[in-house]
């Protein structure tokens, strides 16, 4: 480990989707830092930028999207640029990755246990025969039952937990220093997302993995996170530790999304009340407005916020927003 | 799996009796009579007498329901009749000719594999790629250009121009013979070959559980062989398996051009000659053919993906 430097540090991350004919960019201005065991979350709607991010930091960008600018540097090493050679020895070894959809990311031809053997033939320089006994460890580890019959089991033979499992299994297979979680419980029961969760929670605090939780789901977030940052658009509007985010909003958007939540007993005490939206639609990566990107479809937003892009303002809890009228 | 088997085949039965109804409908229904064109061949005047004379020595006189009956009773006992003309038993005739079609269509068939399959995958690894696009154009030309035309420019250039082999015959049965037939046959499965695996192969690399095997750290080498290849093969089966059945339909024009003594040359034959035995005869085995392909097919399907059952 590298002592006090953190594991992962993002400096003004820029993605753009390039083509013959026009540049649009995705992902502006994203910086954030996960330290050694550190959970971070990473929060907005569909579109607005964070699976890209995430993708981005394991060189899995495809074209038409490339990192325009930016550094992202893991254990002190800047990743942009580093040769495809060097990054596959990162990938699933020091940082990997789980999806969201647990049906579709396995490959529906091919028995789990040799799914989770092949991590260990990779990156461990082990034989099949060794790493398909430590598949069944692994399985056995994500509290999938009855292991050693499991890892001859096709995916289409499996829950869509039970799958999330084996992707899990997969995924700390090599113990990673991080483990970029993209919706990972998306697609799940409320009650099956909840052990997914605690499975995760128990296994990464176990090995000291840090986390970047990918989610639109606050309470996912407000569950596993110790710092969250929130997208909206391509820009990281505000980054803050969760219980300054849940109890002081600071962003617009921030507030919004909080506000959207629906609250048990909040009926007792408020009255019947309409749950709140957040008016008008995410714009098109083709349409991102000037200056704030949230600005067309914010209350507080004045002249100023349609011309220019404000910049973070430090908030004192070590976090920051980016508004002119942040509150 | 073995009960899988012997269920498909089992399956093949009511089809084959369909089949072989339609071909016989088929074969009462078309105009013209052995007897016909025998006497239009010059050996008889056109005599009322000897047309009835021959049709009933054919037993072409009897109700059409009578000659299915004997048709069916016959095919039960694996006897497909006798031909008109030669006086031979069918199936000694099909016996004779059934082996150069067989040995034409896997030749021209490990043609097609042989280059068809690596083209489409290298040109899906590579889209785009000038490879890509010589390969996708050289596919469509594969697939337009008529198999008569193309087999003379190979006549042409191989035979007569550069004289390096026969242009048509089936000599002793050896390699020299069979190389122009079966080039001219497997190019227009070669070519959908390689246009079907490259999109199965493209296909396959856009699914989810590339990225979460490219996420795994592999290179592409590795991609391919532990991720991409079977998934692949799925699909390309198909393709394979239904262009191995009409290949055995196609060689008529091949066996025709290269005079090569196969069963699409007897067919056509046959059907000049209102031969009827053998034309239900040749047609039959060619259905029968396809019918075991098509459950070969499905074999194999169930042996490469565990998601369909055997049950």
């Amino acid at each position: 480990m590298s002592g006090t430097r953190a594991l992962l540090e993002v400096q003004d991350l820029q993605i753009d989707i390039v083509s013959a004919k026009h540049r649009h960019n995705v992902v502006e201005n994203v910086s954030f830092t996960i330290d050694h065991g550190e959970t971070f979350g990473l929060v907005g709607e569909s579109g607005c930028g964070k699976s890209i991010t995430a993708l981005a930091m394991i060189g899995l960008l495809r074209s038409p999207l490339v990192i325009s600018s930016g550094s992202i540097r893991f254990r002190d090493r800047e990743l942009r640029g580093l040769p495809e050679r060097e990054l596959r020895k990162l990938r699933g070894n020091r940082i990997a990755m789980i999806f969201q959809e647990p049906m579709t990311a396995l490959n529906p031809v091919s028995p789990v246990g040799r799914q989770i053997a092949e991590m260990f033939v990779l990156h461990q320089g082990a034989t099949w025969h060794e790493a398909e006994r430590k598949a069944v460890e692994a399985l056995a580890s994500v509290q999938v039952p009855a292991p050693e019959q499991r890892v001859k089991s096709y995916p289409h033979e499996m829950s869509g937990g039970m799958r999330q499992r084996i992707m899990i299994a997969i995924a700390l297979a090599c113990k990673p220093d991080l483990l970029i979680a993209d919706e990972p419980t998306t697609a799940l029961d409320v009650t099956v997302q909840a052990e997914i969760l605690k499975l995760m929670k128990e296994l990464c605090s176990a090995r000291g993995t840090a986390v970047l939780m990918i989610s639109h789901d606050l309470g996912v977030i407000a569950k596993m996170c110790r710092n969250v940052g929130i997208m909206y658009a391509g820009h990281l509007v505000e980054q803050r530790p969760v219980e300054a985010i849940f109890r002081s909003p600071s962003h617009p958007y921030t507030n919004g999304l909080l506000n959207s939540l629906p609250r048990l007993g909040s009926r007792g005490i408020h009255g019947r009340k309409r749950l709140q939206e957040i008016t008008g639609v995410v714009p098109s990566i083709s349409a991102f407005p000037a200056g704030c990107r949230f600005q067309p479809r914010c209350e507080r937003a004045s002249a100023l916020c349609a011309t220019t892009q404000p910049d973070q303002a430090d908030l004192g809890d070590e976090g920051y927003v980016r508004c002119f009228h942040h509150g | 799996m073995l009960r899988f088997i012997l269920r498909r085949l089992l399956q093949m039965v009511p089809t084959v009796i369909a089949v072989s109804l339609l071909i016989f409908i088929i074969f009462s229904v078309v105009p013209g009579s052995i007897a016909s064109s025998m006497i239009a061949d010059g050996r008889g005047a056109n005599d009322p007498e000897l047309i009835e004379r021959l049709n009933r020595e054919f037993g072409l006189d009897r109700p059409v329901h009578v000659r299915f009956g004997d048709y069916i009773w016959n095919l039960a006992q694996f006897d497909l009749g006798t031909s008109f003309r030669t006086r031979q038993p069918v199936t000694e005739l099909i016996g004779e000719r059934i082996w150069p079609t067989l040995k034409l269509a896997i030749a021209a068939m490990c043609v097609a594999i042989a280059i068809g399959l690596p083209l489409g995958f290298f040109a899906a690894m590579r889209p785009g790629s000038l490879l890509d696009s010589i390969t996708m154009v050289g596919a469509v030309s594969g697939l337009s250009v008529p198999q008569f035309w193309l087999g003379l420019l190979a006549m042409y250039l191989f035979a007569l121009t550069l004289g390096w082999l026969p242009s048509f015959g089936y000599g002793e049965g050896g390699l020299r013979n069979l190389v122009l037939p079966a080039l001219t046959l497997g190019v227009g499965p070669m070519a959908l070959l390689a246009r079907t695996t490259r999109a199965a192969v493209l296909e396959v690399m856009s699914t989810d559980f590339i990225r979460t095997a490219r996420s795994k750290g592999m290179s592409s080498f590795r991609l391919v062989k532990w991720h991409v290849t079977r998934n692949a093969l799925v699909l390309i089966i198909t393709t394979l398996g239904l262009q191995f059945g009409s290949m055995m339909g196609q060689a008529v024009v091949v066996e025709k051009l290269f005079s090569w003594p196969g069963l699409g040359s007897l067919l056509i034959d046959s059907v000049g000659l209102r031969d009827i035995p053998v034309v239900q005869g040749s047609i039959l085995v060619l259905v029968l053919c396809f019918l075991v392909i098509n459950t070969v097919v499905d074999v194999l399907y169930a042996v490469i993906d565990p998601r369909i059952s055997h049950g």
